[in-house]
């Protein structure tokens, strides 16, 4: 297992080099100029020279690249070009709480999608299957702008039973942190929710045909345990695979989400970066973020040796 | 056990894919059920055992006894509590009969745990007793192992275990040996008639193989698209087919002393389900057939233990056999 997972990291390195070039190359071909929003109304020529020179913006192209590879090895991605602010200090004060939403929508999705889909698989055909799916679809239909507006209306506005907005660190009130995030991670939630209960559900219908199922059945195991135990654990390795991308997804991108409920996220700190043409920031959050995705891809490779003794052995 | 008048077809099909089935057997006794693929052999099997899925299987008729239970099939099927327990199976698949992510042990331990409500030390005794039963040398070891560590031969070994661990009155074994090679067939063959010596229970063993039925079977009975044509004892039928059909399986089969001339086979195809005839279904493939065979042929009695259900039989009141 070892020896697998090592050679996964292996890979993963060069697949790191071409994503941290291109991150760096696409920065380049990207109109527009930075400095000209630094160097403010003057536009002077003196100024934005030495401010070339402070940046380095006048080395050959890959020098820039190597040095800019250097320091983020060293965990020095930059400052902001706009806040002079460390990159790197910038994206840890996002992520936890990005984190957490993710953390928190995740578990609505689990909670929610897989038992909703070992249940409609169980029933496949039946008026469950159809409401569940039904159900279902109108989560992956239902855009999150919409729903989340509608819940603040409703839940906020009306009935005033949660904050419509803001976010409070759970290390000053977990209680209040977590009332915070409940409708945002409802509605990142629900929307995976949709996905990982189609999959759940193929997956489940996929083994429930399985030989071994029908000896668990001849053996007069009860249905629980004939579903819980020998079909559902045969059928987890597709469905842990996407619970980690969809992780990953979830860190990156709650852009949408973040922004109707003013969180002070990962998401939000793209946005932000990307208009304002600010280089660092925005190169270092692609970089970082392909790089948890490597990790969350490696995580589920790790997860199939647990899943799967069949490679435990190899 | 003693299943009588089973009827079945699927949700959607016009005919019954088991038509009429009935099949008995003696304590200690071996039951071999042949024909060829989609006879209804394993579908009977499978009802016998209620593990056809409920949703698209409609049985209009069909009482099963198991010692001193009785079923009315059409509307009981055969309670969890008596599967793997009074009534065990196993299957043709062994590579894949066994769940890959749990090891050998705990698949034996949960049924014995699930009828017997002992401890799992002792499930695990058990178990370990059952594996050497089998022939499983280090039985301790490969509770602990996982069926892709173990070959074909061994897999069935261990299935065969696992039905057996809860003592069952009735073993329904569903072609155990197909997907074996020959020698670990014959093993698998010895194993089964020796824990039948042991313990007395009686087997239903399904299979296409004429030689499976030679080597084990104290009876036998032909099937042919869902209805069984002839049965009685392996020596009688063997010996002195009285079904067109059987006589024509016999005389495909390959045999010593028949090197370099053709095989015989029976002329035509077995009727799929939607184009089935009525009264005898074998009529269209039978060089006795007669008018007289649109009306169903009854399993009747012409030796003491020898039944068939053909209009003409004992056939050589009528004709010539052989050409």
């Amino acid at each position: 297992m070892l020896a697998f997972l090592l050679r996964r990291i292996l890979i993963a390195i060069p697949t790191i080099v071409i994503i941290s070039i291109m991150v760096f190359g696409l920065q380049h071909l990207l109109p527009g100029d930075p400095l000209l929003v630094l160097a403010g109304e003057e536009r002077d020529p003196a100024v934005l020279e030495a401010l070339r020179e402070k940046y380095r913006l006048n080395d050959p192209i890959p020098l820039q690249y190597l040095a800019w590879v250097g320091n983020a090895l060293q965990g020095d991605l930059g400052v902001s070009l706009r806040t002079n602010q460390p990159v790197t200090e910038l994206m840890a004060q996002k992520l936890p709480v990005t984190i957490q939403l993710a953390l928190m929508s995740m578990i609505f999705a689990l909670v929610i999608g897989i038992p909703a889909g070992i249940l409609s698989a169980a029933k496949k055909g039946t008026a469950t299957d159809y409401v569940a799916n039904v159900v279902a679809l109108s989560g992956l239909s239902i855009p999150n702008f919409w729903l989340g507006i509608m819940l603040i209306l409703l839940v906020s506005v009306k009935w005033q039973l949660l904050p419509a907005s803001g976010y409070v660190p759970p290390s000053e009130d977990l209680w209040q942190s977590i009332r915070t995030m409940l409708m945002p991670s409802f509605v990142l939630g629900t929307a995976l929710a949709a996905t990982l209960m189609r999959h759940t559900r193929s997956a489940m219908i996929g083994v429930l045909s399985a030989d071994y199922v029908r000896t668990a059945r001849a053996k007069g195991l009860s249905e629980r345990v004939v579903i819980l135990k020998h079909a559902l654990r045969n059928a987890l390795t597709p469905i842990v695979t996407l619970t980690a991308l969809l992780f990953g997804e979830l860190v990156a991108g709650a852009v949408l989400t973040e922004q109707i409920f003013t969180i002070p996220g990962f998401g939000k700190l793209v946005v932000d970066a990307v208009f304002n043409r600010d280089y660092a920031v925005v190169q270092g959050i692609v970089l970082v973020t392909a790089v948890g995705f490597i990790f969350m891809n490696l995580f589920a490779d790790a997860m199939y040796f647990v899943l799967n003794p069949r490679l435990r052995g190899q | 056990m003693t299943l009588t008048d089973l009827a079945l077809r699927f949700r959607g099909q016009p005919a019954d894919v088991v038509d009429r089935v009935s099949l008995a057997v003696k304590s200690g006794e071996v039951l071999c059920v042949v024909g060829e693929s989609g006879c209804g052999k394993s579908v009977t099997a499978m009802a016998l055992m209620g593990l056809l899925p409920q949703q698209n299987t409609v049985i209009s008729s069909g009482h099963l006894t198991v010692g001193h239970t009785d079923l009315d099939l059409t509307r009981e099927s055969l309670p969890p509590s008596a599967r793997g327990n009074r009534v065990a199976m196993i299957f043709q698949e062994p590579m894949t009969s066994l769940n890959p992510a749990f090891r050998i042990g705990n698949q034996i331990c949960e049924t014995i745990i699930r009828h017997t409500g002992t401890n799992s030390a002792n499930a695990r005794a058990h178990a370990k007793e059952m594996l050497q039963r089998v022939g499983i040398a280090n039985p301790s070891q490969r509770l602990r192992e996982y069926p892709h560590q173990l070959s074909g031969g061994m897999r069935q070994r261990v299935m065969i275990a696992m039905a057996l661990a809860n003592n069952p009155q009735v073993l329904i074994a569903d072609e155990p040996t197909t997907a074996l090679d020959v020698t670990i067939q014959a093993q698998i063959l010895d194993l089964i008639r020796d824990l039948r010596d042991e313990t007395g229970m009686s087997t239903i063993m399904i299979t296409h193989d004429l030689g499976v039925v030679a080597e084990i079977a104290d009876r036998v009975a032909v099937m042919y698209a869902g209805q069984v044509v002839e049965q009685g004892a392996v020596r009688d039928v063997f010996d002195n087919p009285q079904h067109p059909y059987t006589i024509g399986l016999m005389s495909a089969m390959p045999g010593l002393g028949l090197e370099g001339k053709r095989l015989a086979i029976i002329p035509g195809t077995v009727p799929t389900i939607s184009n089935m005839p009525k009264g005898c279904r074998f009529r269209t493939r039978c060089a006795f057939a007669t008018s007289t065979c649109q009306e169903r042929p009854k399993l009747r009695k012409i030796a003491p233990h020898h039944d068939t259900a053909c209009h003409f039989a004992p056939l050589e009141a009528h004709i010539e056999v052989s050409q």
